[in-house]
């Protein structure tokens, strides 16, 4: 929870972002505010489309925003830098180092000072944590796509920044893979208690994970919506979460928020449009009408 | 009493470098005309193995599938299948592209017949006012709404979906399976879909069939889901019986998993499936 005496880790005041010139100028974010505590646990939760990754690229400092300020322990942000580390949804993993050898590449470059040995010890206990043991001396190429997203959590684990981003960082996994995944994301972060803003589009995901859920509207001019506090007792464990009502008063109100949005944002609502002839499907085989005889 | 679509002791065997390997064995599930049925299992346990058989796509190395009344024996437009991808033609509209197979199968209509078929199911789904556009005009979601109107356009008897919206987001994919539930309850198609989206399972069936890791996977265990019809979503998920349910198919899938050796032979399956797949 958010200690008020103490300045916030991250501050965003009044940030909005546009791409485009003219007429084509297009607004991605407007007046975002978002305050974020040391150690906190923030998911970030809307549709496709909405500017997550925008939001994410600006605290990153891969983007500067047009307006508004965003701040790091009350240092405006100016550009990228190794204590915000970054995952995006784009496994940007090197083709001819193993599965091993582009985790170690982060232990490398974070752990200079140690042995050789540890450094091979350290990037193995990643790798076995997503679950790759058995595919460490393998190749992106010979890895199906949720394997390869494993080695960039892996990755992006292993490099330890101040404040970590998560830009939808399972996504690309099947649910149950994602089930797992995130379990272990929680249990490093308990261990470790980083700062972290997770992005995503799973309210489940974000129940599981996050200590509060800020949903994002969708664009454009997209703003955050209130904060929804997840008061939920940690370990949280998946089939406990199952019965807790506390869990099922809060997945239901965060669904809820976020469908009744994206039914004022489609346009076309379902039902209308000319009615349907009186017209039996043809029998390919027969070539005649199915019903006839 | 027979189903509406049986599938009747099934079983494929597919060669591989190493000797056969028997995905799917003793495969028994019955549909009633009109109930959606869903299977659930691991990736690569053969959810889509059984789907791509009941589309007439793979033979069945053993066992039959029956279709009112009828033996499958290959694909055809009695059947609508919603992949993952809607493989949508990117130089047509959203209208041409749903064009394709109303033009064929309602041959026998006028011009103006057919074009009103097409922009009903349009309509249906949501895309009234984007007819026109290309698929590179659309979002993901727009183009799976496409893909699940071309579907519905051809009046199939059965509705098979793999994955639908395995590709989109999960609020998008809230919204598309509203836009399903509202198809089916209006059309009375029966349907079966392959999913591990175990939300997805309860929401959109009257039966969840799960299935178990393969190799030689089969029904394991079948499961009812009496929540009221019309499914509407806050009710569904504040419905006494909602997290009962989902607590049984979240263990089953975790009994699964536990299984030792399992998850080398699900491997094995996934690569002999993409392995016939190319073939």
């Amino acid at each position: 929870m958010r200690d008020p005496a103490k300045p916030p880790f991250l501050a965003l005041r009044g940030v909005s972002k546009s791409f485009g010139h003219g007429a084509k100028r297009t607004e991605i974010l407007r007046d975002v505010e978002l305050e974020i505590s040391e150690g906190e646990l923030v998911a970030i939760v809307g549709f496709s489309g909405s500017g997550k990754t925008t939001l994410v690229s600006l605290i990153a400092g891969l983007l500067a925003p047009d307006g508004g300020t965003i701040a790091l322990r009350g240092a405006p942000v100016r550009g990228p830098g190794p204590d915000r580390g970054v995952v995006f949804q784009s496994y940007a993993l090197l083709p001819w180092l193993t599965v091993q050898g582009n985790v170690q590449l982060a232990v490398d470059a974070v752990h200079r000072d140690w042995p050789r040995a540890r450094r091979r010890a350290e990037a193995m206990r990643f790798v076995e944590l997503v679950g790759l043991a058995h595919a460490a001396a393998k190749r992106p190429s010979e890895l199906s796509g949720g394997m390869r997203q494993r080695v960039a959590v892996a990755r992006a684990l292993a490099m330890d920044p101040e404040i970590l981003l998560l830009d939808e960082p399972l996504g690309a996994l099947d649910a149950l893979t994602r089930a797992t995944l995130q379990g272990e994301i929680e249990r490093i972060w308990r261990a470790q208690r980083k700062t972290v803003v997770l992005v995503t589009n799973d309210v489940d995901e974000a129940l599981v994970l996050a200590d509060r859920i800020v949903p994002l509207k969708p664009g454009p001019g997209a703003t955050l919506g209130p904060s929804f506090d997840v008061r939920l007792a940690r370990p949280r464990d998946r089939a406990a979460l199952n019965h807790d009502l506390t869990f099922k008063k809060l997945r239901n109100e965060v669904t809820s928020y976020l469908l009744e949005l994206a039914a004022r944002r489609t346009t076309g609502a379902p039902g209308g449009g000319p009615a349907l002839p009186a017209l039996e499907p043809l029998d390919l085989r027969r070539g005649a009408p199915r019903g006839a005889a | 009493m027979s189903g509406f679509l049986e599938l009747f002791n099934l079983g494929k065997t597919f060669a591989t470098p190493h000797g056969s390997f028997v995905a799917v064995e003793g495969f028994d599930l019955e549909l009633a005309r009109g109930e959606f049925v869903a299977l659930i299992g691991h990736s690569g346990c053969g959810k889509s193995t059984v789907l791509s058989m009941v589309a007439g796509l793979a033979d069945p190395t053993d066992g039959g599938i029956v279709l009112d009344g009828r033996e499958i024996d290959g694909p055809g437009p009695d059947r609508g299948v919603v992949f993952q991808s809607p493989s949508l033609l990117p130089w047509l509209t959203a209208l041409e592209n749903v064009r394709l197979g109303v033009d064929r199968v309602f041959a026998h209509g006028t011009r103006a017949e057919r074009r009103q078929i097409a922009e009903h199911h349009l309509w249906q789904v949501g895309l009234g006012d984007v007819l026109e556009k290309r698929p590179g005009e659309l979002s993901q979601g727009q183009r799976q709404r496409v893909g699940i109107a071309r579907a519905f356009a051809l009046a199939p008897k059965l509705l098979l979906l793999d994955e639908p919206f395995g590709m989109l987001d999960s609020l998008t994919r809230m919204e598309l399976q509203e836009v399903l539930v509202a198809l089916l309850a209006r059309t009375g198609t029966t349907a079966l879909m392959v999913t591990h989206d175990v939300d997805e399972a309860l929401f959109l069936s009257d039966r969840v069939a799960m299935m178990t890791k393969g190799p030689r996977a089969r029904v394991g265990e079948l499961l009812s889901v009496d929540l009221p019809r019309p499914r509407e979503r806050a009710a569904v998920l504040e419905h006494p019986d909602y997290y009962r349910y989902r607590e049984r198919l979240i263990a089953f899938l975790e009994e699964q998993e536990r299984d030792p050796g399992a998850s080398a032979d699900g491997a094995l399956a996934r690569e002999a499936a993409s392995q016939a797949a190319v073939a």
